[in-house]
C-alpha cells in the first residue's frame, strides 16, 4: 500500500495533535507550495530530503505510438527530483524484494 | 525555496497555527516519505506526482583515483515522477514565459 496525503495528515493529527481539518489542509498547502514554487521557475530544496530542479527540453522529434505518425515534441520545462544524500543512503539498505 | 522557506509560508498561511507546529509537521511529512521510501514503500500524490524505488543491478566499479576495481552491490534509488497537474501547471507558466518574450 502506498503512502498518500490522508495517511500523512493522520500521522499529524497522532504526533502533533493537530485537528484532522488542519492536518489535511497543511499536508494540501504543503504539496500545493511546492507546486506554486516549481510552477514559478523556482528551484525546490529540502535537505535531507532531496531537491526538485527545473530543466528546459528543446524540441524534438516524436511519434505518435499507436499510428507511427511523426509529430514534433514541442520544447518544454519539466520537473525532476535528485534525491539528497540522507535519503539515497536509507533507500540503498532497502533489501526487500523488488518493488 | 528551501526547507524554512517553506516552512515560513506554510506559518503565514496558517497563523492559527504557531510556528513550531508547522516547522514540525513539515519535518513529520519529510520524516514520513523517507521512511515510507526506505522500507520500500511507494508515494502516491495525486496531481503531485508519485515516488518509488529503482532497481540497480550490482556492477563493477572503479576507484577513479587508484583505477581499482570495486565489486558493487545492487541497490535502489528513489524516483519520482511528476503527477499530470504539476507537470501541466509547470509548462504552462513556461509556455507563458516564451510567449511574453517572443511578443
Amino acid at each position: 500500500m502506498a503512502l498518500t496525503k490522508a495517511d500523512m495528515a493522520e500521522k499529524l493529527f497522532d504526533e502533533l495533535g493537530l485537528n484532522k481539518r488542519e492536518a489535511k489542509e497543511l499536508v494540501e498547502l504543503f504539496f500545493e507550495e511546492i507546486r506554486v514554487a516549481l510552477e514559478n521557475g523556482r528551484q525546490v530544496k529540502l535537505s535531507g530530503f532531496g531537491n526538485f530542479d527545473l530543466r528546459e527540453k528543446n524540441e524534438r522529434p516524436g511519434r505518435n505510438p499507436k499510428t507511427g505518425e511523426e509529430i514534433p515534441i514541442s520544447a518544454r520545462r519539466v520537473v525532476t527530483f535528485r534525491s539528497g544524500q540522507k535519503l539515497k543512503a536509507k533507500v540503498e539498505a532497502y533489501a526487500g524484494s523488488e518493488p | 525555496m528551501t526547507k524554512s522557506e517553506l516552512v515560513e509560508i506554510l506559518a503565514t498561511k496558517n497563523s492559527h497555527l504557531n510556528h513550531k507546529d508547522v516547522e514540525l509537521a513539515v519535518k513529520s511529512l519529510l520524516d514520513q516519505m523517507s521512511h515510507a521510501l526506505a522500507s520500500g514503500q511507494r508515494i502516491e500524490i495525486r496531481g503531485f506526482g508519485s515516488f518509488s524505488l529503482h532497481y540497480r543491478p550490482p556492477r563493477i566499479g572503479r576507484n577513479p583515483k587508484t583505477g581499482e576495481s570495486v565489486a558493487l552491490a545492487a541497490k535502489y534509488v528513489p524516483h519520482f515522477k511528476p503527477g499530470k497537474e504539476l507537470r501541466e501547471r509547470v509548462n504552462n507558466s513556461f509556455q507563458r514565459e516564451r510567449e511574453r518574450e517572443t511578443a
